[in-house]
């Protein structure tokens, strides 16, 4: 056994730490102090005592960079996994100002512990290659999400989302522990470098894989797969998105999604190493690639067929998500040090617009009373801030240049090209997709920018059509359009950042 | 001479005018006439001008310009004026101010009207000028549509169909006059007519095409017959000859005189030229291979179109196809150069005969032409547009100076010697007997039928019962007679001192003919 | 100087939706002024450029770690192009000045679609040029949902997503190229230079010559023009049809041919008659033309008239393109020019001139209302921008289409003859629909006397005069737009095409 190091984990673990004690004290101010304060005013109070955590360990994880490795990567520290917590913590604050101004729950201290604590779960996650800190890490990432889903009990619709979300996550926890089981079996250990050695040197013998090695590449992306909501794991996604409350499914669709694609990554191209196959069009040989392809395709035609019939605008987006993650699983298809950059870089750009975009959504809900397409009805004139934002959002996921999610998938098809030519049929087919895409964000853009908004409305007074927005969301949607719009036109700002970050990771 | 664009400015004014017109003439219709007018009349001092320092004794072209235009295409502003030119030109300048002068009866949006003559005057100028069949072709085509608008907003009732059945002809035949000289161009990479006629002349235009384009199902033989056939339909409709000259009587008739008028005096010569000065030097020698087919075709021009002009009521289509008729005699007396003779002195002297009549022809039928439909225009003034034969009767007892003077019109017409129409049916005839006794002995019996249907007139029209209707009628005024008697005049003149043409055209005509070298 | 007309142009639109609600006249005047100056900036630097080669306007290093620069400049097709889209871009607001409905959003969005044009024609870098043709198609959607007339969205919706599909395609075989030449750069001279394989370009050329076609109207992608172009509003319809179509005639120039030569070789065997791509895409522009003409003809509704004008009319550019030779190329390129304006003309009179007045399009109904009595000035203004599209000679078409027809017969001996059917389909479709229009005979002429309609205005006025006298002065003389085309042709950036196959 390895001596541990305390204080070097307590140095390791200090964001996270900070993260948690200010949650602690939001969570104790909120119970002790504010208790017969209006909802809003509890709401802001706790979400700024949050965010300055966040604050603070952002300028932790800043000012001391380090190039830790723990207990053979239980717990590392590098420049590539400070880049994604410190993404991760921005999404937790943008989600935090965002939800001050719900009013779905009285218990504001506990939703906002809830947030942070799951950031905390993700923050463990991207920094660990073992497998236990990865399962444990995930499963308080999903049991934080399951209740953030159920939060808001004034509608049964949130409950049965969390069930259905709870039951899933469960089972797929299940497979991923099962298959985890599988690879420490295989190779008497649970870290990712050992794993991918001893896969090596069976791989080595020229014999083919090993079957309970395929047995558990299928349980980890079943795992993994519900996480990121990929076809076919994706059936609790659109529910999951329409039934919780707006700033959850927020979350859910922002943040979980860049720590899930990172810690998919970092198991199957680190971990899995030795087992890939390929996924050429015509020289398919057995391996993970193959298979991640072949949900990757699923994923991006169903996710994109099926948005098109959406009448809520919720569900588009939840179907837009299971369509974009096949996207970002070709990056892991192609695994390589370029397609790494290319997956956060897609996967950072697009958190930022679907959380924007939510909420621009949340807002609509509450003066609106729904999400369907009719309560967008002639938003351009009630609410024109608002309504440009959304309008870089939705095209920021339909990949129009010069928005960021344009760039995104363009490095990424890049980068999958640069791979191997082989996988040009699904470049093909995920810029197909995308065409068909723009039909469908069209059609909400369509309501805000076209139609008229509904008679009742239009003949109301001035007042009541135009749509105030608190000004602490506005301002936050706001600087979330911005970013997307400056990520889109200067990539390089954040290009830079992460193929340096890769590069030193050692990637 | 590069020095001074004239011809450029000659064609200019009448554009610039129509825009005087339409700026200021507005609705006012005499204010847009005299704008008219007095451009036209600009026009015309100008080519007096030209004519005056014209040089008589060389045939060669002067005022000439060449300016490089698309050099891509091998294009060049190249204008110039030998004796033909300057025939034309001068007919012309005479005709559409008589035109203008005839349109009288306009009423409505008179300055539209006035500025389109104009426009139409400009474009004919152009195509006289041009030597190159880029900018050639423009005019041509250009002057299609205010001729077109002219028929068919201001004529009367069926002339929608006129003026379509017009524009779809000329239209035809320019688009196939179109595909040969492209396909010249293409073999070439020659536009100008004047390069074009040297190497026909030299016989190396035909083979340069046949080796450029040659099918292998056609013969040489045949390949230069089609390129012939193209630019041949072109004139052919424009002239308009026997069978392409449906569209003429409806156009004519359906007209506004004043219209119909430039359309006869000026733009059926477009056609004559285009024989002269295109067709004759650059496919002489095809038109030599079919010459028996065109002649029968120019003795039935000659003959039908007069026998058709006696069937008649309308005073209008009557001298329609009396147009018909006198230019029938130019094609054939063309048609009677193109033959061959091998170099015979005399038979080429009767050559020179036979196109001076040509030139005469062309300038006396359309001074005459002109008048007459003018005076059918003062008469349709009088009689609130009635011109049918039958309508009339005794005329003489009522207007004798309106008589007198188209009678004397008419007997132009007719050709009795001592008037313009005389001497240029005499020259032709006398050119071509030689040269194409059988044809011209049967044209003989168009001078007949032309003799029956003029004297019918004078006869129906003028002499007779006096037909109690008119007995009111108004004689000329001082003004109309005022206008008339220049062109009256000149008929004398002409009549009597064709050497007033003669002299200038002279030259140009023994060129042409010995270009022809056969 | 040139970069500033897209910067300009983005300003201008930027400032316009700030602009308070309402004032229809302000925001009117803003877009001219802002047309106006970009206009003056491309005329300049046409009037100052004379040798026609490609002259670097700005370059600065935009993503380095790929290798894509923001790299602007212009040669003497991009010049033509450049003037073209102010030219339009200037008549356009002229002709919509008449909007009221939401304005200043409208002429936003016009800026908007003027700027990001430039930016295609002013493109060096590959990846630049997509994202300004990208950025095209947005404000296409909303100009015509909004304020278009005959089903809007779903003409709309078409269009977008045809363009859509088409620079996907485009997408592909861009990021295939720059892959495959070693993700070093997306200039245009260098990939170009870049020997692809033949197979490669075998592939890739069609690829990327369709993805630009269809915006260009190929047969049969063509279907969402007359349906896109009829529901947008008049100004839309001009910059539609008169520019944006020539985007992908551009693009198929700049990008397919010049980056992918050999895909335009023999394949070395033939299917149906074809041996090449070359033979496939101008067998598909002559269909296009002689199609475009046919169901011109037969049209009902006058606005579908001159939109499937224009569908017969890109055919002859597409044609042009694949004759491969310079009288070719270039009279392609003049065609671009000259159909840019008289498309806009047509449109002008049709949609501002005649349906702002009479509220409809069926030729059925117009005839009676006696159109060249009413509105004269339209009349005159149909008549010379129809002679000039049929090809009367003295106006641009004449030139244009006289090259290509030379280019086609050096290249294509028969499909000369389908051509001249095109063009006399040409003739008729132009007459029936100006006859029925506007000279129609009025059987009960006297019965109703028609409602006075208002008067042509002074912005309608002078657009249309700009537009015919732009369109005279190439007809007359053509050498001001060849004196910068053919050295732009002859420059090293075409040398594969030459080397591929060029007469």
């Amino acid at each position: 056994m390895s001596t541990v190091n305390y204080a070097q984990l307590w140095q390791l673990a200090l964001p996270q730490v900070i993260v948690v004690v200010a949650t602690l004290i939001a969570l104790a101010v909120d119970l002790l102090l504010l208790r017969a304060r209006p909802i809003h005013t509890r709401f802001t109070v706790a979400a700024i005592l949050g965010s300055l955590g966040c604050v603070v360990a952002i300028a932790r994880l800043v000012h001391v960079p380090a190039q830790v490795n723990v207990l053979d990567g239980t717990l590392l520290a590098n420049p590539l996994t400070q880049l994604v917590q410190i993404a991760l913590l921005v999404l937790a604050i943008a989600t935090l100002l965002m939800a001050t101004n719900s009013r779905f729950t009285e218990h504001v201290g506990e939703f906002v512990l809830l947030i942070l604590v799951a950031t905390v779960g993700m923050m463990f996650l991207v920094s660990s290659q073992d497998l236990l800190v990865i399962f444990i890490s995930l499963e308080l990432l999903s049991l934080s999400l399951y209740i953030l889903t159920a939060f808001d009990k004034h509608r049964p619709h949130s409950s049965e989302a969390a069930l259905k979300y709870f039951l899933f996550g469960g089972m797929s926890a299940a497979f991923l522990l099962f298959g985890f089981s599988l690879l420490y079996g295989l190779s008497n250990s649970t870290s990712l470098p050992r794993i991918a050695a001893a896969i090596h040197a069976s791989a080595a013998t020229g014999s083919p894989l090993n079957p309970l090695l395929l047995i558990a590449i299928v349980t980890t992306v079943i795992g993994f797969g519900f996480k990121v909501a990929a076809f076919p794991f994706h059936f609790w996604a659109p529910d999951v998105y329409q039934g919780a409350p707006a700033p959850s499914a927020a979350f859910i669709a922002s943040s979980s999604k860049v720590a899930s694609f990172f810690i998919f990554f970092q198991v199957m191209a680190v971990g899995f190493a030795g087992a890939e196959g390929s996924a050429a069009w015509m020289h398919f040989t057995t391996g993970w690639v193959p298979v991640l392809a072949v949900v990757a395709a699923l994923s991006m035609v169903l996710g994109n067929l099926v948005a098109i019939v959406q009448r809520s605008v919720r569900r588009l987006l939840a179907y837009s998500a299971i369509a974009h993650a096949g996207y970002m699983l070709l990056a892991i298809v192609s695994h390589t040090q370029q397609s790494l950059g290319a997956l956060l870089y897609y996967v950072v750009t697009y958190a930022l617009a679907t959380l924007g975009a939510f909420g621009v959504v949340a807002i609509v809900e509450q003066r609106t009373g729904g999400d369907r397409l009719e309560h967008f009805d002639g938003l351009s004139r009630r609410a024109p801030v608002l309504s440009a934002c959304m309008f870089v959002f939705l095209l920021s996921l339909a990949g129009i240049p010069p928005l960021a999610g344009f760039f995104g998938k363009f490095y990424l098809f890049v980068s999958v090209l640069h791979s191997g030519p082989g996988l040009l049929w699904l470049v093909v087919l995920a810029i197909a997709m995308s065409a068909v895409s723009l039909y469908y964000y069209l059609q909400v853009l369509k309501r805000i920018y076209v139609a008229n908004p509904s008679d009742e409305v239009a003949n109301a007074s001035a007042d009541a059509t135009t749509i105030r927005t608190p000004i602490l969301s506005q301002a936050v949607v706001v600087l979330l359009a911005a970013g997307v719009v400056l990520f889109g036109c200067a990539p390089h700002l954040l290009l830079h950042w992460m193929d340096a970050a890769i590069r030193a990771a050692g990637f | 001479m590069n020095a001074f664009p004239w011809l450029t400015i000659l064609t200019l004014v009448p554009v610039v005018g129509a825009l005087f017109v339409l700026s200021f003439g507005g609705s006012n219709k005499n204010v847009a006439r005299s704008i008219a007018l007095t451009f036209s009349f600009i026009a015309l001092a100008i080519t007096l001008l030209l004519w005056a320092h014209f040089d008589s004794a060389s045939g060669a072209l002067q005022f000439q310009q060449q300016v490089p235009w698309i050099t891509a295409l091998g294009v060049e502003y190249h204008v110039g004026i030998d004796g033909l030119g300057l025939l034309m030109l001068l007919l012309t300048s005479i005709v559409v101010p008589i035109g203008i002068l005839a349109s009288s009866q306009i009423q409505e949006r008179a300055g539209l009207y006035f500025s389109l003559m104009l426009l139409l005057q400009a474009c004919l100028f152009g195509t006289f000028t041009a030597l190159n069949f880029f900018h050639w072709f423009i005019f041509w085509e250009l002057s299609l549509i205010p001729a077109f608008f002219l028929i068919k907003l201001w004529g009367g009732s069926r002339s929608t169909a006129a003026a379509t059945q017009f524009l779809v002809y000329t239209m035809v035949g320019s688009i196939a006059m179109l595909l040969s000289f492209l396909a010249i161009f293409l073999a070439t990479g020659k536009f100008d007519f004047i390069e074009l006629a040297t190497l026909a002349q030299h016989g190396q235009l035909m083979p340069a095409v046949v080796a450029k384009l040659g099918w292998h199902r056609f013969t040489p033989h045949h390949v230069a017959l089609i390129l012939f056939a193209g630019t041949f339909l072109g004139f052919a409709v424009k002239v308009p000859l026997i069978p392409f000259h449906t569209w003429l009587p409806s156009a004519y008739t359906e007209a506004p005189t004043g219209t119909t008028i430039v359309l006869t005096g000026a733009m059926s010569k477009m056609g004559l030229y285009g024989f002269l000065r295109i067709l004759l030097p650059i496919f002489g020698a095809e038109m030599q291979m079919v010459l028996t087919p065109l002649l029968w075709l120019a003795v039935a021009t000659i003959v039908l179109s007069a026998y058709a002009a006696l069937a008649q009521k309308d005073l209008k289509r009557i001298f329609a196809y009396s147009s018909i008729n006198h230019l029938g005699y130019c094609l054939l007396a063309i048609f009677a150069v193109a033959k061959f003779t091998g170099g015979d002195a005399a038979l080429i002297t009767e050559k020179y005969a036979a196109m001076n009549g040509v030139m005469l022809q062309i300038f006396n039928h359309a001074l005459t032409a002109a008048t007459l439909f003018w005076f059918v225009a003062m008469l349709e003034k009088r009689t609130g547009g009635l011109r049918g034969l039958n309508d009339f009767g005794g005329l003489r007892k009522v207007v004798p100076v309106f008589t007198g003077l188209m009678g004397i019109a008419l007997f132009s017409s007719l050709g009795l010697p001592g008037l313009n129409g005389f001497v240029g049916e005499f020259l032709i005839f006398k050119g071509s007997f030689p040269l194409v006794s059988w044809a011209t002995s049967i044209s003989l019996l168009g001078l007949l039928a032309t003799a029956i249907f003029i004297l019918g007139i004078l006869q129906r029209v003028f002499s007779g019962p006096l037909n109690e209707k008119w007995a009111t009628l108004p004689d000329l005024t001082a003004a109309e007679r005022l206008s008339l008697v220049p062109a009256i005049a000149l008929m004398f003149v002409l009549g009597l001192y064709p050497q007033l043409i003669l002299g200038f055209v002279n030259s140009t005509v023994m060129q042409l003919v010995q270009q022809l070298k056969f | 100087m040139l970069a500033w007309t897209i910067y300009i142009s983005f300003l201008g639109a930027l400032l316009l939706l700030l602009l308070p609600k309402g004032n229809a006249a302000a925001a009117r005047i803003l877009a001219l002024l802002t047309a106006l100056v970009t206009f003056a900036i491309t005329l300049v630097s046409f009037l100052q450029h004379r040798t026609g080669e490609m002259l670097t306007v700005t370059d600065v290093s935009w993503i380095p770690s790929l290798g894509i620069r923001y790299h602007l400049a212009a040669d003497g097709i991009s010049l033509v192009l450049l003037l073209l889209t102010g030219i339009i871009a200037v008549t356009g607001i002229l002709f919509s000045w008449n909007i009221e409905h939401r304005a200043k959003e409208f002429f936003a969005f016009y800026l908007l679609l003027i700027g990001s044009v430039y930016g295609v024609f002013l493109s060096y870098d590959l990846l630049l040029l997509f994202v300004f043709y990208e950025i095209v198609i947005i404000p296409k959607y909303f100009l015509i949902a909004i304020w278009g007339s005959t089903r809007r969205e779903y003409g709309a919706m078409k269009l977008v997503l045809y363009s859509f599909i088409g620079s996907a395609m485009v997408l592909i075989g861009l990021i295939a190229a720059y892959v495959a030449a070693g993700e070093k750069s997306m200039a245009l001279g260098d990939l170009a230079g870049f020997p692809f394989s033949a197979h490669f370009q075998m592939w890739a050329f069609p690829l990327v010559f369709v993805g630009f076609a269809i915006l260009a109207g190929l047969w049969p992608f063509h279907t969402w023009a007359p349906t896109g172009h009829v529901a947008a509003p008049t100004a839309a319809s001009m910059l539609l049809a008169g520019v944006v179509m020539k985007l992908g005639a551009y693009g198929c120039l700049r990008v397919a041919m010049t980056l992918f030569p050999l895909g335009l070789g023999p394949w070395g065997f033939h299917f149906l008659g074809f041996g090449s791509w070359r033979d496939v895409f101008a067998v598909l522009a002559v269909i296009g033309i002689v199609y475009g003409a046919m169901v011109a003809l037969v049209q009902k509704d006058f606005k579908f008239v001159i939109g499937y004008s224009s569908v017969s009319h890109m055919g002859f550019i597409l044609l042009g393109l694949m004759t491969l030779n310079q009288i070719g190329l270039s009279g392609a390129v003049v065609q671009m020019f000259s159909h840019g304006i008289l498309a806009g003309l047509m449109f002008a009179v049709v949609g501002r001139m005649v349906y702002d007045r009479t509220h409809t399009r069926e030729l059925a109904l117009l005839g009676p209302m006696n159109l060249n009595r009413a509105i004269p000035f339209a009349a005159v203004t149909f008549v010379v921008a129809g002679m000039a599209s049929m090809g009367l000679p003295g106006f641009s078409g004449f030139v244009a289409e006289l090259m290509i027809v030379i280019g086609v017969w050096h290249a294509f001996p028969i499909l000369t003859v389908c051509v001249g059917l095109g063009l006399v389909v040409g003739v008729a479709y132009i007459w029936r629909a100006m006859q029925k229009a506007f000279f129609a005979e009025a059987e009960h002429a006297s019965a109703a006397p028609h409602e006075a309609l208002p008067p042509i205005t002074l912005p309608e006025r002078l657009g249309a005069l700009i537009l015919i006298v732009v369109s005279v002065i190439v007809g007359i003389y053509p050498q001001v737009l060849l004196n910068i085309i053919v050295p732009a042709l002859n420059s090293p950036l075409f040398n594969g095409l030459r080397q591929g196959g060029w007469r």
